[in-house]
Order: C-alpha cells, then structure tokens, then sequence
C-alpha cells in the first residue's frame, strides 16, 4: 500500500496537489438519551462532517453509548489559554459573596 | 409426486439460496478483512472493520439457517471451514482481490446496493426466518452503501488522479456485475415463497446506483457480456486463497476451540 501513496504526489500536477484535501480533526459529541445533553467523548480525523459522522458513529457508538452525535471541526472551537488559567480562574475563589452563604432561608419556605 | 417430495424440493432450492447469500456475505467479510491494520487512515480501518463484521453476523444467521435447512448435522462452522472452493456459491465480485482503496469501495458498493435489493424482496417473502435475517440486515447494509457510496463520490470529485483510479477501479468491478443478474434457476424456483425477477431487480439496481455514478462523475456502462459463475460453484482462481487462509486452523486443528 505505501507505494501507492508515494506515487500520488509523483504522478499530480501542480493544480491538483492543490486540491489534495488534508483531513481535518473533529471534535465528537455524544447525547447518550433523549433529555441528556451531547458531551464530548473525544476526537477524530475526517476529510469532511459526513465522513466525521459517519467515523464518530463506528469508533464512538459501537455499542450503543447515544442517540445523537454532533461533531464540530476543532478549529471553531476557542478555548481558554492554560497559562491564563491563574487570571482566569483563581479570582472566583475568594469571592464568598457569589455563594449563597449569607442567604438566609425564610422559615415558611420548607421544600426548597 | 408427493407433498415430502416438493417440500423437500423447495428445501433445496431454498439451500441454495441462503447459501448463496451466506457465502456472499462471507467471503465479502473475509476479504474486508484484509484492510484491518493496513487502511489509510485509523478511522477508515475500524469501519472497515465494523462493516466486515457485519457482514460476518449477516453470514452466521444465514449459514447456521443453512445447516438448518441441509439437515445433515452440519454446523455453521462447519459450512464456513470445511467446504471446498466448488461448494461456495458466493457471487465472483466479493472474491477478486481488494486492489487498492478505490477497488474495494467500488466493488463492495456495487455488492452492497445488490444485497439490498435482495433483502428487500426476502423481507417481503413468506419465508420466516429469512424474513427476519433480512429485516435486521437492512439497516446495516443501508449504512454500508452510504459509506462506500461516499467514498466513491468523494474519490470521483478529488483530484483527477483519484477520479482516475476510481475508473480504473470501476473497469476493474464492473464486469462480475452481470452475474447478478444472470439466469438464476436457484432464484426463480423461490416463488411463491420469495418472488425475485432478476429482470426487475435488474432495473431498480440502475436506478439506484446512477445518482452516485452521476455524482462520482463515473460514465454509465453497459452490463457486460461476460458472466463470471461463482454463484454456481465455478469460481475465480482467487477464492482458493482466500479459504486456504480463512480455514487453515480448523483443517489444521480439526474441532479446535479457543
């Protein structure tokens, strides 16, 4: 099989190297049943979504885990810089205040 | 004649039926197989794979209702391991080599929308057990389709190297298409229970397949003259192999169990 790909790049023109689609990794999203939310469960390469679906639905459903799949090109996905995570995250700890500590439950208020 | 005789008659021609269609499924998964490791990419070769496994459940259901109809004590395994090159009734085109990717996914869509067509006229018939074989198959040979169906539309609007070696592909696959359609005593001496006119599935098959050839850019051919007979246990110098390889262990180890 592998002279196979090493020929590919010796018999293209130039216009069609062009062409030559690179895959592309896909972030997949499982819904596990009706009224849960999709979460993610991991990753794949695909050349385009359909192919993603249809890869996400062999390597990540084998054995019935959902009912629906999203997948998501991971570069539209903008995450959060891990060296910023101490700007980031660390100001919420010390903020009591955003915690319900100080709310006092009026007493006819049984059920809550 | 009396009423055991026929019934023992439609017996047979129904054996030769669901053996025709267990072998199919078999050699295809077999052959299928044989991409497991080595496909291009990581994700293609478990879809590979789990296409070839389905094919392979596909295969059990049918063999093991097979040895049920041989009544001669017959297991499935022993249907699959121990018969000879010219006791397999497979269709030619799942046994010619894989070739490369374009082969592969011509070939087994070519196969795949046949079966289809099949399952849906068993799903139809008043054979019980078949009828259910066929119910559970259909949507994994739904799926099947889409796959190598996409593949060849994505390979056709590539680059003209890829729509290149997928004609290539296609000249390759597509003459072992007409024994689909050939003269089929097995088939015809299904009805009532199972009405199949070749003729008819003949053209639901060019309809079903033209859009994808339209979208893969791949001209309509005409069905070839040649007729390969694997389906009549005369089969390409390729199937020896793959049983040699596919049976080794149990002619090797007669009865091993691991």
């Amino acid at each position: 099989m592998r002279e196979i790909y090493l020929t590919t790049a010796v018999n293209m023109s130039g216009k069609d190297q062009d062409k030559v689609a690179m895959s592309e990794l896909f972030e997949v999203f499982v819904r596990s049943s009706n009224g849960l939310e999709h979460r993610h469960v991991g990753s794949l390469h695909a050349y385009d979504a359909e192919m993603a679906l249809h890869h996400a639905r062999d390597v990540y459903v084998r054995r019935s885990e959902g009912v629906s799949i999203w997948v998501v090109p991971s570069r539209c996905i903008t995450a959060s810089d891990p060296d910023r995570a101490s700007s980031l995250f660390e100001p919420m700890s010390d903020k009591d205040f955003r915690y319900p500590t100080y709310y006092h439950l009026p007493e006819r208020v049984k059920n809550l | 004649m009396s009423p055991t005789d026929s019934d023992s008659d439609h017996n047979k021609e129904l054996l030769c039926f669901v053996l025709r269609l267990g072998d199919s499924t078999l050699i295809a998964s077999q052959r299928l197989a044989e991409w497991a490791g080595i496909a291009p990419t990581l994700e293609e070769d478990i879809a590979f794979a789990n296409v070839a496994l389905d094919l392979l459940g596909q295969a059990r259901h049918l063999l093991s209702y097979a040895s049920q109809l041989e009544g001669k004590g017959q297991s499935e395994d022993d249907l699959a391991f121990l018969r000879d090159v010219n006791q397999f009734y497979n269709y030619t085109i799942v046994e010619i080599p894989n070739g490369d990717f374009a082969q592969t996914c011509a070939k087994m869509y070519l196969f795949t929308t046949f079966l289809m067509l099949l399952w849906d006229h068993i799903a139809r018939g008043a054979d019980q057990e078949l009828k259910a074989i066929a119910q559970k198959s259909i949507n994994e040979t739904k799926y099947h389709i889409e796959h190598f169906g996409g593949w060849l539309i994505r390979l056709g609007n590539g680059t003209t190297y890829s729509a290149d070696r997928l004609k290539e592909a296609f000249e390759y696959t597509w003459p072992y298409v007409s024994e689909f359609f050939s003269p089929d005593p097995c088939i015809s001496r299904l009805a009532p229970t199972i009405e199949i006119d070749l003729a008819v599935v003949q053209n639901l098959w060019l309809e079903e397949i033209s859009p994808t050839f339209l979208a893969a850019k791949l001209p309509t051919i005409e069905i070839s003259r040649f007729i390969s007979n694997g389906k009549i246990g005369l089969h390409s110098e390729h199937l020896g192999h793959i049983l040699a390889e596919m049976q080794f262990l149990q002619r090797a180890y007669p009865g091993g169990r691991w």
